[in-house]
C-alpha cells in the first residue's frame, strides 16, 4: 500500500518542460513531459520541424536549456536559413553553445549492409553533442529516414527501443518527429516506442482553405486539452490558442461607453453601451453600418482607448478616406497609436485560423473596443454552424477580456430584417437595425434599436443622417400621414411651418382688429366723457348762477322789505318763488 | 586487435601509389562485432588486394567527434576512402559477397582499370 501511494505522488507531480510555444504550454498544462521523449507526428508540411525547432530555440533562449537538433532530412545550413526568417538565429545559438545541430545523412544507395550492426554511431554522436553543450533537450527529426535507409528493420527497431530508453536515462526531454501513416499515427509505428506523449499536427484543406490543427492524442500522467486546436504559423513561429468556448462566468461591467453618436446614446437610456457588451449592427447595403462602426471607434479613440478595426471588405486607406467624407479623421488615431486595423480577406484562411489570428491581434494590441466589419463575409469560408461556433467563441473571448465589440452584418433586401445570416442575434447584447426607408422616390436610412439588454432603450425609429459634419440621428416625422423621412419629412415640416405662419398671422390680425375695436370704443368713451364733463360743468355753472340769482333775489327782497319795513312773514313768501324759478 | 596509427583525415601526402586502397573501419570499443569485422576485412583484403591496401581503425569511443565527418551512424562501418568514390559498408562484413559488391572490388580487374584510366 505505501508503495502505491509513492507511485501516485510521482505521477501527479509529473515534471513538465515548458516549450515556450505560445498557447501550447497552457494547453498541455505546463509543456512536454520532462526527461521523456514525446512523439510529434503529422503529414508533410504540417509544421513538425518548426514545432521541434521552436521547442529547442525557445528552450535555449527563454529557459536556459541547451538543445541538440539531430536532423535526418535538412542540413544545418539549410535549417539555419529556413529559421532565420522566423526570428530564430540558429548559428548564433550554436556560437553561444546553446544549440548543436547534427545532420545525419542516410542514403540507401550509398550503404551496403554486410552483416550485423547497431546504431552505436548515432548514440555516440548524440552523446557527444549533448555532453559538449550540456543539453537538456533533444530533437530527432525524423528517425523514419532510418527506415528507408536501412533494410534490417529488426535491428532498427531494437536499436530505437534502446535509443529511447537511453534518452530517458539521460534525462533528456526529447521530441521525436514522425510522418503520419495511413492506419497508424506514424508510418513506421514510432508511437510504439514513445508512449508518454503523442502530439498530432494536421494540415487540412477544405474548400481551398487550409487550416492547421494540433491535438494532444495522449499524455500519460497528465490532464490536457483534448480538442483539436488550430494553430498559426507566422513570423513569430507557432501559436496555438486554446479556443474552446470559455463558459459564461465572466465578470460584467456596469460602466457605460458612448457609441460616438450622442442621439444614439440618448436612445440607449442616455448613456450608451455597456462596456464589454457586444453590439450587432445589421442592415442592407449602404445603410451606414461602417459609418456607425467608425463613429464608435472614433469615440473610443477620443477617450484614449485602443481600438481594433477588423475589416473583411475594405482596405484601411479606403475606410479612412470614406470616413473623412463624414467628418471623421481616423488617420490621426492611427498615427497616435490608439487605432489599429486588421484587414484581411475572409478567403485568406479558414474560420478557425481567422479566430486564432483575431486572438493573436487582441493579445498583441490589447484593445478596449473592437469592430468587425462585416461578419457576413465569413459566409464564404464556412457554414452557418461553423460561423456561429466561431463567433460564439470570439464573443466569449471579448467578454472575458471586457472588450466592447461591434459587429456589422449585411442583410439582403428582402430578407426578414429581424434575422441575421449567422443566427447570432441571441449572442449579442445590443442590436441596432438599420433600414432603408423608400418613400417619395428616395431612400433614407432609419435606425431602430431592436434590443439592448439591461437598459431602458428607445422604441422609436430615428432617421439616420450622414453629412460632412458627421453622423446624426433625427426624429422622423410622425403625423397623420405615417412615418416620414428625408425630403418628405422636410417637405411636410416646411408645410407645417407655413401653415403655422399663416395661422399665426391670422391670429395676430384678429387681435389687432379687436384692439382697434377696443380703441374705437375707448375713443367714443372719451368723447362721451368730455361731453359729460361739459354737461356736468354747465350744470354746475347753472346751479351756481341760480344760487347767485336766488341769493340776489333774496337780498333784493330783503332790501325791498327793509325798504318797505315789512314784517316777519316776508321770508315765508319768498320760498314758493324760489321753487317756481327752478 | 592492433589499432593502426591513426592517419590524418585526408591523407594527401599518401599518393605514391594510385593503386593503394585506403579503408577506414569505424568501431566503438573492442566488441565482439568489431573484432569480427576487422578479421573479416583483413581476410577479404588479403585475398583480393594483397599488398595494395591500408586499414585505418577509428575507435569512436576515443574520438567521438570523428563520427560526424564520415556520417557514421551504424557500427561497425567501413569507409573506402581511396580509390574514389567513397563507399560505405555497414555491418560486421560477414557477408563477403556483399563486401565485394559494396567495395566495388572489380575495378581492380584489367578491364575496369582501363576504364578508370580513361
Amino acid at each position: 500500500m505505501p508503495k502505491k501511494r509513492v507511485v501516485r505522488s510521482v505521477v501527479t507531480s509529473l515534471a513538465k518542460c515548458p516549450t515556450g510555444i505560445r498557447g501550447f504550454d497552457e494547453l498541455s498544462i505546463g509543456g512536454l513531459p520532462k526527461g521523456r521523449p514525446s512523439l510529434l507526428c503529422g503529414g508533410p508540411g504540417c509544421g513538425k520541424t518548426l514545432f521541434a525547432m521552436e521547442f529547442l530555440a525557445r528552450g535555449a533562449m527563454q529557459f536556459n536549456e541547451p538543445g541538440v537538433y539531430m536532423s535526418f532530412e535538412e542540413t544545418a545550413p539549410d535549417l539555419a536559413r529556413n529559421f532565420l526568417s522566423l526570428g530564430i538565429d540558429i548559428n548564433d545559438l550554436i556560437r553561444h553553445g546553446k544549440m548543436a545541430v547534427d545532420y545525419v545523412h542516410v542514403d540507401r544507395s550509398e550503404i551496403e549492409e554486410t552483416g550485423e550492426y547497431d546504431l552505436e554511431g548515432l548514440f555516440i554522436r548524440l552523446s557527444n553533442a549533448i555532453n559538449t553543450i550540456g543539453a537538456k533537450r533533444v530533437v530527432l527529426d525524423t528517425l523514419e529516414v532510418l527506415f528507408s535507409g536501412l533494410s534490417n528493420t529488426g535491428i532498427l527497431r531494437a536499436e530505437l527501443r534502446r535509443l529511447f530508453k537511453w534518452l530517458k536515462d539521460k534525462g533528456m526531454t526529447a521530441v521525436v518527429t514522425g510522418e503520419s501513416g495511413e492506419h497508424s499515427l506514424t508510418r513506421y509505428g514510432l508511437e510504439e516506442y514513445v508512449a508518454d506523449c503523442v502530439i498530432l499536427l494536421d494540415f487540412r484543406v477544405k474548400e481551398q482553405i487550409s487550416t492547421r490543427r494540433l491535438r494532444i492524442v495522449k499524455y500519460r500522467g497528465s490532464s490536457h486539452g483534448a480538442d483539436e486546436y488550430p494553430f498559426l504559423i507566422d513570423r513569430d513561429g507557432i501559436s496555438v490558442l486554446p479556443i474552446s468556448s470559455l463558459g459564461l462566468n465572466y465578470a460584467v461591467s456596469r460602466q457605460r461607453i458612448s457609441s460616438g453618436i450622442p442621439r444614439l446614446d440618448e436612445m440607449l437610456g442616455g448613456r450608451g453601451f455597456y462596456r464589454g457588451s457586444t453590439v450587432l449592427v445589421s442592415g442592407s447595403a449602404g445603410t451606414g453600418k461602417s459609418s456607425i462602426s467608425s463613429c464608435f471607434v472614433d469615440a473610443a479613440c477620443r477617450r484614449d482607448e485602443r481600438a481594433l478595426y477588423v475589416t473583411f471588405e475594405e482596405s484601411p486607406e479606403q475606410i479612412a478616406r470614406n470616413m473623412k467624407s463624414i467628418g471623421l479623421d481616423l488617420d490621426r488615431w492611427v498615427k497616435k497609436g490608439v487605432l489599429r486595423y486588421y484587414a484581411v480577406r475572409p478567403s485568406y484562411c479558414g474560420l478557425e485560423m481567422h479566430l486564432v489570428a483575431l486572438y493573436h491581434r487582441i493579445i498583441e494590441f490589447n484593445p478596449k473596443v473592437m469592430v468587425i466589419d462585416p461578419i457576413s463575409n465569413l459566409g464564404t469560408v464556412g457554414s452557418k454552424t461553423e460561423i456561429k461556433s466561431m463567433l460564439t467563441r470570439l464573443i466569449d473571448y471579448l467578454k472575458m477580456k471586457r472588450i466592447t465589440g461591434m459587429m456589422t452584418d449585411l442583410t439582403h433586401s428582402g430578407d426578414p430584417s429581424e434575422k441575421t445570416s449567422e443566427d447570432i442575434s441571441s449572442l449579442v447584447d445590443t442590436w441596432l437595425l438599420l433600414r432603408d426607408i423608400e418613400l417619395g422616390g428616395e431612400r433614407n436610412r432609419g435606425m431602430y434599436i431592436l434590443k439592448s439588454r439591461g437598459m431602458a432603450h428607445s422604441n422609436q425609429i430615428r432617421e439616420f443622417i450622414m453629412s460632412n459634419k458627421g453622423v446624426d440621428l433625427v426624429d422622423v416625422y410622425l403625423g397623420p400621414a405615417g412615418v416620414l423621412t428625408g425630403s418628405a419629412r422636410s417637405a411636410l415640416e416646411a408645410k407645417e411651418k407655413a401653415e403655422e405662419v399663416v395661422s399665426r398671422n391670422r391670429a395676430r390680425r384678429r387681435i389687432r382688429e379687436q384692439e382697434q375695436k377696443r380703441k374705437a370704443l375707448e375713443a367714443q368713451i372719451a368723447v362721451l366723457q368730455s361731453e359729460l364733463d361739459v354737461a356736468v360743468g354747465e350744470e354746475e355753472a347753472m346751479t351756481d348762477e341760480e344760487k347767485k340769482r336766488l341769493n340776489g333775489l333774496t337780498r333784493e327782497r330783503d332790501d325791498m322789505a327793509r325798504m318797505r319795513k315789512a314784517n316777519g312773514n316776508s321770508g315765508k313768501r319768498g320760498k314758493p318763488k324760489e321753487g317756481r324759478q327752478k | 586487435m592492433k589499432v593502426a596509427p591513426r592517419q590524418k583525415k585526408k591523407p594527401v601526402t599518401k599518393v605514391p601509389d594510385k593503386d593503394v586502397w585506403i579503408l577506414r573501419l569505424y568501431v566503438a570499443g573492442q566488441t565482439a562485432r568489431s573484432v569480427a569485422a576487422f578479421a573479416n576485412l583483413k581476410e577479404i583484403c588479403e585475398e583480393h588486394l594483397a599488398g595494395k591496401y591500408r586499414i585505418e581503425i577509428i575507435d569512436l569511443f576515443r574520438n567521438p567527434t570523428l563520427a560526424k565527418g564520415d556520417q557514421i551512424f551504424a557500427l561497425p562501418t567501413l569507409v573506402r576512402q581511396l580509390p574514389p568514390p567513397v563507399k560505405k559498408l555497414i555491418g560486421d562484413l560477414a557477408n563477403a559477397e556483399r563486401v565485394l559488391v559494396g567495395l566495388d572490388m572489380k575495378p581492380i580487374s584489367k578491364a575496369a582499370e582501363k576504364a578508370r584510366k580513361r
